[in-house]
């Protein structure tokens, strides 16, 4: 007899989840930390000098020296650092050089503009290959689940920006150009003041990130449903319904969300690109274009932020996950 | 005669998208009230024809012919929303595996409430909540509210089997299906277990089908056994007949390959293996390992007919078969007196612990050369934690270990080669011992490339001579596990473990996770080779009567103490200490069965 | 546990799988067999593509973004290049720097997670969170947080992508690893005193090899699509000299007037990453045996 681990445990302990909570809260900053320091050595302490790579080969010595005291090169690096971490936190990311201005100013309506993108693709793309990872888990290997299985298979493989572009060529230029293939919007105004121009954005980063949830989201209802308890609950004589709805489904979505969190992060790599291709002023375009001027500062806060929703997005998911497994939240 | 609550007709059951049969030809019928029981090993298909009961076919199998009747209605012609109101109603299910069977995220009292409600079961709420209450008691858990909020996860192996009696139960079904409902709970917790089964059925006049693969079990719980082999049954009769004056080979041979608790006695087991759905012979299944065989068995499959009143067998031999007794094992030597003998490994004040928790206490332990000791304990009793510790597995120990004096290294890897050597450890689990993706050779000659003693054009040779040893062929060399059977494998992990001529053997439960009749001829291998090469024995086992056929002395634990150590024959006939008596009193065995069987 | 899987003992499913004969199971399967056959074909344009283009890739052959220009069969870009000729040769460099970050990532990423999840102790903890901190951004933007600095040259993209596909390697390797690490054929390496390195390398790593196939096309895929991006957004490693990506991106202009010298390029990259995904894919499946549908997967 293959030995059993431990008894019966206790009761859980809500002041276990609190201590987790904590610790993963205090992860999650460390993480950030370490992500700084990244950040920071891969734009401010590589080899080399970033001064010459920022103007080029033809600075005259007088505008090196002007940067390099501008960026405080001349002092020791971990003072450079300092400087910058603790401007962080009190929400100075230091000024753009291109734009001249503080970059919180620069990239605050960006921001606002690229969360509303993202917010639009996750409140589609979640549901979406929830539900199509779940019915295709059900049909399994019949028509539905053999052509969406395709479906997810090559989107999942393609680029965004490939994605993007034949949409481009399908819907706005070459095929049936019926919208807009670029979205302008005048400063001061807001995404949602050009639904048309906003549908191949979204449908793009929705298809960026759907595919391949809903296969991971079929994979899990597909174990779910092989499972010993799916099965026990059939020979209760319990409706087929009630089977998926409180047996199978919540069962499947624990491992899920921990997915869902990686790609909707992903995301926001991914909205780089697509802001580009559209012209959308969000701060994926302006990420581009502080790295093609070297724009250092518009960089680190760029990243920084990308992390920091990394990290957030994290959390919730491992939140999410102990609340749909009991089985978690009395062991810890 | 009694009506019976449920009839099987020539049930049929085969592999999806071929013709292969997992069952063929199977009837029988159980009356209310009634225990019928249902033996087979591994690959007989007794687990498919219990969920067939139910109308229920798992994933590439499908039913193809006969009938199931309950009373008017016939099972296997419904549609699948009158076989869901069927299940749980009228007939129920126990899964083998209790922690698996329930829904991790849902707390216990919802699974138990939710079959009342999915029936009907009571006019009102109240009246199921006081149902449920009701069960609780009957399957002796805490009827309150504090309880029923647990989640499985919180409850025991035994808690969470009562849960499943309990869902089982609760509407009082006619007919229910229990499919080795024990396996993975220790002794003691399964003779509740069974008298729990006993009762509800007798009290209720269920008619109950008692699958399982444990013949002891079932001799204390059923009236009436079933026989499987290869898909169909091969004997069917009342239980007092059936273990006194067995009419079909392999039953006879299935028994004397049990072991028993009282005098020792060597174990026979059956060669070979059972066929699985692709390869069994046209004649009988049974004619290759059988010791009745003739010519005409090979003809075609025998009938099955009466050869008593109510007692059905298939083989054409039968009243010979019934007349000759079983060849049974030669007997164990009592152990003699012993002289004072240097000791091979010594344990003095061993202590070993575990995540924080301290798992031995304090034990101490001397293996005499050429001896079997035999370590025995129920799940959790530290067994395989002080097997490890000697093996150098496990780095958590504080005490002293000495091997022919000198004191051991926690870690195996610390040890100096000579002694890696001389200590060899046999796992569990023939599954998980070998490596897949090696063949036989490789496997048994790594521990010959490790020690490194021997030329590399004498390795094959060496092989070839311990697949010999171990009953397999030295065709066995090129294959890889995936395609052995459980018991091969287990032999070829004993190949490995001896190849490099150790002293000391240390056999993990070895045996746990192979059929009765497997076991008996793995332990039959052992005894034999433990006396050949004169090897000192370690032997863990939950399985009392098995120390028997292959120790000399006995160590029971508890809890991470030794509570009784002595001679084999001592400790079990007049045992000192209380937890032995306990667990040689829930221990089922076929004897006590017998004397008590009611026919 | 399911008793399909008691009945069909190997005597019936046939040879178990050492991993020559779980390529050639997943070679037997038509997507498998489809998606290699278009990844070497983008693969041939790309190596021998430059041989073949009829004009230099840099000169001047007509007037810019016309589909009318004689000698030149799929017409001129945005500066009059002949569009056929700089496709041809823009595969090359794509293709240099995703097979070289992709190896470097698996080679480190397989061995992180290995030590990982044998060591089962602190360093594993340390090593995981090491990964972590890589894993907090999206492979591209560290990329270009580099690029930000020293600008697009070889090295720093095949670092760049190469230390982003590491930890997402390593992660796979360790969820595969660590089943197998609880196996006893390793404890009883271990019993008989097999070094550390040994046990890694031949008891753990040939029983992770299938899943870690599939991860690799995978990590190829995205890797390919990576610095795809990277050129469209117009970081290349030469500025000027043709790449799919930058294609892509320069021509976008003209995309109404001149369709060819966007859609060549996006057929090709999309091509390639459809093959790669489906070898991917294939691998899985055979390892997972249903490749037993003869073909029909």
């Amino acid at each position: 007899m293959l030995e059993r681990p431990g008894g019966p445990t206790g009761p859980g302990r809500s002041g276990g989840i609190r201590m987790f909570l904590l610790r993963r809260i205090l992860q999650g900053l460390l993480v950030l930390l370490l992500v700084s320091i990244v950040v920071f050595a891969a734009t401010q302490a590589l080899p080399g000098d970033p001064a010459r790579a920022i103007l080029g080969r033809s600075a005259t010595p007088t505008s090196l020296a002007n940067l390099r005291e501008q960026l405080h090169l001349n002092r020791p690096v971990v003072t450079q650092y300092l400087t910058w971490a603790v401007g962080l936190l009190h929400g100075d990311a230091g000024r753009s050089f291109s734009a001249q201005e503080p970059v919180t100013k620069y990239l605050s309506d960006r921001f606002v503009n690229t969360g509303f993108l993202l917010l639009c693709a996750g409140l589609i793309s979640i549901p979406l290959s929830i539900v199509l990872g779940a019915y295709a888990a059900l049909w399994r290997d019949r028509p539905f689940d053999v052509i969406t299985g395709l479906f997810t298979l090559v989107l999942a493989a393609l680029p965004e920006f490939v994605v993007g572009l034949v949409l481009v060529v399908l819907f706005a230029t070459t095929v049936f150009p019926v919208l807009p293939a670029v979205i302008v919007i005048p400063p001061g105004g807001r995404p949602w003041d050009q639904p048309l121009g906003l549908i191949l954005p979204i449908v793009t980063l929705v298809l960026a990130v759907t595919p391949y949830v809903a296969r991971i989201m079929r994979a899990s209802m597909v174990e779910v449903l092989e499972s010993d308890y799916v099965e026990m609950a059939r020979l209760k004589g319990l409706p087929e319904r009630l089977v998926l709805r409180r047996h199978a489904l919540p069962n499947a979505l624990g491992p899920t969300f921990q997915v869902i969190a990686i790609n909707l992060a992903y995301l926001a790599g991914g909205v780089i690109v697509v802001e580009y291709i559209f012209n959308f002023a969000g701060i994926g375009g302006a990420l581009r274009n502080a790295v093609a001027d070297h724009d250092i500062p518009v960089v680190q806060a760029l990243a920084m932020a990308i992390a920091a929703l990394y990290v957030v997005l994290n959390l919730l998911a491992d939140i999410g996950t102990i609340v749909v497994t009991p089985r978690l939240r009395t062991r810890l | 005669m009694v009506k019976p609550t449920i009839v099987v007709d020539r049930l049929h059951i085969g592999i999806q998208g071929s013709n292969l049969d997992i069952v063929n030809d199977l009837s029988f019928s159980i009356a209310p009230g009634e225990v019928l029981g249902l033996v087979g090993e591994s690959g007989s298909g007794k687990t498919t024809v219990g969920l067939a009961l139910l109308g229920h076919a798992r994933r590439g199998a499908e039913i193809r012919g006969g009938s199931v009747r309950i009373g008017d209605i016939s099972v296997l012609e419904l549609s699948q929303a009158e076989r869901q109101r069927l299940r749980g109603r009228v007939i129920s299910y126990v899964p083998q595996d209790p922690a698996s069977a329930l829904n991790p995220a849902l707390r216990i009292g919802t699974q138990l409430r939710e079959v009342l409600e999915a029936h009907n079961y009571g006019k009102s709420a109240e009246e199921r909540r006081t149902r449920i209450a009701e069960m609780m008691r009957e399957v002796a858990l805490p009827d309150t509210g504090r309880f029923l909020r647990n989640y499985p996860h919180e409850l025991s192996g035994g808690q969470q089997q009562r849960i499943g009696l309990a869902i089982a139960f609760a509407c009082r079904p006619r007919v229910i299906v229990l499919d080795e409902p024990t396996t993975g709970l220790d002794v003691t917790t399964q003779a509740h277990v069974l008298d729990t089964v006993r009762d509800l059925a007798t009290a209720h006049g269920v008619a109950a089908l008692y699958v399982s693969h444990d013949l002891a079990v079932v001799g204390t719980l059923a009236s009436r056994v079933a026989v499987m082999y290869a898909g169909r049954i091969i004997e069917l009769g009342p239980a007092s007949e059936m273990f006194q004056g067995s009419s079909h080979p392999y039953t006879q041979r299935l028994i004397v390959a049990i072991p028993h608790l009282t005098g020792g006695r060597e174990l026979v087991g059956i060669a070979g293996h059972a066929p699985s759905p692709g390869n069994r012979p046209s004649g009988c299944a049974f004619e290759p390992r059988c010791t009745f065989a003739i010519a005409e068995c090979r003809i075609g499959m025998p009938e099955l007919r009466a050869i008593a009143d109510v007692h059905d067998v298939r083989c054409i031999r039968a009243e010979e078969v019934r007349s000759q007794a079983p060849t049974r094992g030669g007997e164990i030597p009592r152990d003699g007196s012993r002289e004072v003998i240097q000791p091979v490994l010594s344990l003095q004040g061993v202590n070993a612990g575990y995540r924080r928790r301290t798992v031995l206490h304090d034990i101490n332990l001397e293996i005499a050369p050429h001896e079997c000791l035999a370590l025995v304990g129920e799940s959790g009793s530290g067994k395989t934690t002080l097997a490890r510790s000697i093996a150098g597995l496990h780095g958590d120990r504080w005490g002293v270990i000495t091997y022919k004096g000198t004191p051991l290294a926690n870690v195996a890897r610390a040890r100096p080669r000579e002694i890696r050597r001389s200590i060899q450890y046999v796992f569990q689990n023939p599954y998980g011992s070998l490596n897949p993706r090696r063949t036989i050779r490789q496997i048994i000659s790594q521990p010959l490339e490790v020690f490194g003693h021997v030329e590399k054009h004498q390795i094959d040779r060496r092989v070839a001579e311990m697949l010999e040893r171990v009953s397999l062929t030295a065709g066995y060399a090129n294959r890889f596990p995936d395609q052995l059977s459980g018991g091969e494998r287990q032999r070829v992990a004993i190949a490995r473990a001896l190849i490099c001529e150790p002293s000391v053997l240390i056999c993990d439960e070895v045996t746990s996770a192979l059929d009765v009749s497997v076991q008996a001829a793995i332990v039959e291998l052992l005894h034999s080779l433990q006396r050949d090469l004169g090897l000192s024995m370690l032997f863990v086992t939950h399985n009392l009567p098995l120390v028997r056929s292959i120790a000399q002395r006995v160590a029971v634990m508890s809890h991470g103490h030794i509570v009784e150590l002595g001679g084999v024959a001592q400790v079990l006939e007049a045992p000192k200490n209380d937890y032995t008596s306990r667990l040689l009193s829930d221990t089922p065995s076929l004897e006590v069965a017998l004397e008590t069987a009611v026919s | 546990m399911a008793v399909v899987s008691q009945v069909l003992t190997p005597e019936i499913l046939g040879a178990p799988k050492p991993v020559g004969s779980l390529l050639r199971r997943a070679l037997r399967l038509r997507r498998t067999q489809i998606g290699l056959g278009l990844a070497l074909f983008i693969l041939a344009i790309a190596l021998i593509g430059p041989r073949l283009a009829p004009h230099d890739p840099s000169a001047f052959v007509g007037t810019p973004s016309s589909t009318s220009v004689p000698g030149a069969l799929f017409g001129t870009d945005h500066i009059g290049q002949d569009v056929w000729s700089r496709f041809l040769s823009g595969g090359l460099t794509i293709l240099v720097l995703a097979a070289v970050s992709t190896a470097l990532g698996l080679i480190l990423g397989i061995s992180v997670g290995l030590v990982s999840a044998y060591s089962r102790n602190v360093l594993d903890d340390i090593l995981m969170r090491i990964m972590d901190v890589i894993l907090a951004f999206p492979q591209i933007m560290l990329a270009l947080v580099a690029i930000a600095t020293v600008g697009p040259n070889p090295l720093t993209i095949i670092l760049a992508v190469g230390l982003t596909t590491m930890p997402r390697v390593a992660r796979v390797t360790r969820g595969a690893a660590q089943p197998v690490v609880e196996r006893d054929f390793v404890a009883a390496a271990e019993a008989i005193g097999v070094p550390r390195a040994r046990i890694m390398l031949s008891e753990i790593f040939p029983n992770i090899l299938s899943p870690l196939l599939v991860e690799a096309s995978l990590r190829l895929t995205y890797a390919i699509g990576v610095i795809a991006a990277l050129a469209f957004l117009g970081f290349t490693t030469n500025p000027g000299a043709p790449d799919w990506g930058l294609m892509i991106n320069e021509n976008r202009i003209a995309l109404t007037v001149q369709p060819w010298g966007v859609v060549l390029p996006v057929a090709a990259i999309a091509l390639l990453t459809m093959g790669t995904g489906l070898v991917g894919d294939g691998i899985a499946r055979a390892a997972a045996g249903i490749d037993r549908s003869r073909g029909a997967g």
